[in-house]
């Protein structure tokens, strides 16, 4: 695993990771929380899942886990999907809070029966990527909101999977916290050439973060629109504040509104 | 010296000085006041008893019991030994069953509908009124009484560790679904590390109601020769109006449940120090 910088073709020549076909999910019955879900997903896309709540944002990424089945369509993995190979952050950081940040991240590598000494520079390279080389050893309690999220995004990448999913994973921090945190997802995204879909409810996040954002609507649950975003990266303070930016959230925004059904 | 050292030498105020100072006198408060309690106890027990001229067969002094307790030693202490093993052996298989049945409980919901009701049963059924009966049943005497003392201790360390293992979070819960661990491996690496602070907490409670149990159990057949615990102790002390040493058996039963209060903390507390909200040592 050495850290090369990894070529990521643009959009559109990426070879195809995985497809959602016709997906929809219904409870009990009668709840529609996703109807008629068409997604591609490929090699080093970072797609944000973009909507109100209710919108199936989440069930959709819960499908993708396989820990619900879908009521219709099907879910197709390029070469076939083997168990685990997904990297799962989730809004709280969902840490075992008897464990050290190192046994944490060692923990997919754990249960598929890996001892601690052998993937022991697997953990720690993870942690030098998300900043925390030097808090192995502590405990989660000792460790800020925003370390303790670091942590599960080390642990989501440690055994570097196909693909990583993330549910609204900065929600719950402060507003400094997560535009350094979104900083360096970007700059470690580039650096191991990950395929990210992110769940979000906050436009700019999505427009900070994403090649791809899908608009997505409530009542029932689907999708609405597909956007791009065009900008190259790397992306930093720069794109943040250019009217390109700017643009692409004014866009990103008004395909919301129209998504809850609001004049724009 | 630099700016910065005169701030740090500055932020040592006085409110953080009368803090420490709080602090130091709560960390000697901890062991004097209940010493000087218990002194204080005694000392006006001594008098009363000399003041009122109370005979020892009524209420002994506390020096009385002590040079009974040192004139029996022999006897009390080999009486001492078979109420503790009585107590640890029942824990024992108490903290044993009640986990093994705990866990069968949580990975067959059928196992649980089936046997709960008897645990319960048995937890609700004084064990005064069981005990004649397993007297009639069991031969061999130490099996008695061990049968009754965990008949009272097993159950909190039960209903905990149930408890504990349903109370696991659901995100870990998802994470080791994705990460496709076995239903093996979801117990050992996540729900009975979850269960440990509730299991702990019937530990506690279950070591007190060992040594309940135990006494109890001796009470009620009332056992006598050799083998006796302290219970047993009494029961004859209380025929021979030997007030004394009734009172230096109980003091030892004191002793006994004090200790094994302590032990239970302790592990708890080791155990549980570097990450349960329990046991960690807020600044106030």
């Amino acid at each position: 695993m050495a850290d090369t910088v990894p070529h990521i073709p643009p959009l559109g020549q990426r070879p195809r990771l995985m497809q959602m076909q016709g997906i929809a999910k219904v409870f009990g019955g009668n709840v529609t929380a996703l109807r008629n879900m068409n997604l591609t997903v490929n090699e080093g896309d970072f797609v944000s899942l973009l909507g109100p709540s209710g919108c199936g944002k989440s069930t959709a990424l819960r499908l993708i886990a396989g820990l619900m089945t879908p009521t219709q369509g099907r879910i197709l993995w390029e070469g076939g999907q083997s168990t685990g190979d997904l990297g799962v952050v989730f809004q709280e950081p969902t840490l075992m809070p008897w464990a050290t940040v190192a046994r944490n991240v060692c923990l997919p590598f754990r249960l598929r029966g890996k001892s601690f000494a052998s993937v022991r520079e697997d953990i720690e390279q993870a942690l030098a990527l998300v900043g925390l080389a030097s808090f192995a050893d502590a405990y989660p309690r000792e460790l800020s909101g925003g370390m303790k999220m670091r942590v599960s995004i080390a642990r989501a990448l440690v055994t570097r999977p196909r693909l990583i999913l993330m549910d609204e994973p900065f929600a719950a921090l402060d507003e400094i916290t997560r535009q350094k945190l979104n900083d360096d997802l970007l700059a470690l995204k580039s650096r191991i050439g990950c395929t990210v879909i992110f769940v979000t409810h906050s436009v700019f996040e999505s427009v900070f973060l994403s090649d791809r954002i899908v608009v997505m609507a409530a009542r029932p649950g689907r999708v609405v629109e597909e956007l791009t975003v065009t900008a190259p990266y790397p992306r930093g303070m720069d794109f943040r504040t250019s009217a390109e930016y700017a643009a692409h959230t004014h866009v990103v925004s008004k395909a919301l509104l129209q998504a809850i059904g609001e004049p724009a | 010296m630099t700016l910065a050292d005169n701030t740090a030498e500055a932020t040592w105020d006085a409110e953080e000085a009368r803090r420490a100072r709080a602090r130091r006198t709560e960390d000697v408060a901890r062991w004097l006041l209940p010493i000087l309690v218990v002194l204080g106890t005694l000392f006006l027990w001594d008098r009363v008893v000399a003041w009122n001229d109370i005979p020892h067969y009524i209420l002994p002094s506390p020096g009385r019991i002590w040079e009974q307790l040192i004139k029996d030693w022999d006897m009390l202490f080999a009486s001492l030994k078979v109420t503790l093993w009585i107590t640890i052996m029942a824990l024992g298989v108490a903290v044993t069953g009640g986990v093994l049945l705990a866990i069968l409980f949580n990975q067959s919901r059928f196992a649980e509908l089936i046997f709960y009701p008897y645990a319960v049963i048995l937890q609700v059924t004084p064990i005064v009124s069981i005990a004649p009966l397993i007297f009639i049943y069991v031969q061999e005497p130490t099996a008695r009484v061990l049968i009754c003392a965990w008949i009272v201790a097993f159950f909190p360390i039960l209903s905990n560790t149930t408890l504990g293992l349903k109370s696991t979070d659901h995100n870990l819960r998802d994470l080791f679904t994705i990460y496709g661990a076995s239903r093996w491996q979801k117990l050992i690496h996540l729900q009975l590390p979850s269960a440990l602070p509730y299991f702990l907490g019937g530990l506690r409670i279950a070591g007190g109601l060992a040594l309940i149990g135990a006494i109890v159990a001796e009470y009620v057949v009332g056992t006598g020769g050799a083998g006796s615990g302290l219970a047993f102790r009494i029961l004859e002390a209380s025929y021979r109006l030997n007030i004394p040493r009734m009172f230096a058996a109980l003091f030892l039963i004191a002793v006994v449940g004090v200790v094994i209060f302590a032990l239970t903390a302790m592990v708890s507390h080791f155990t549980l120090r570097k990450w349960h909200e329990s046991a960690i040592r807020r600044e106030t």
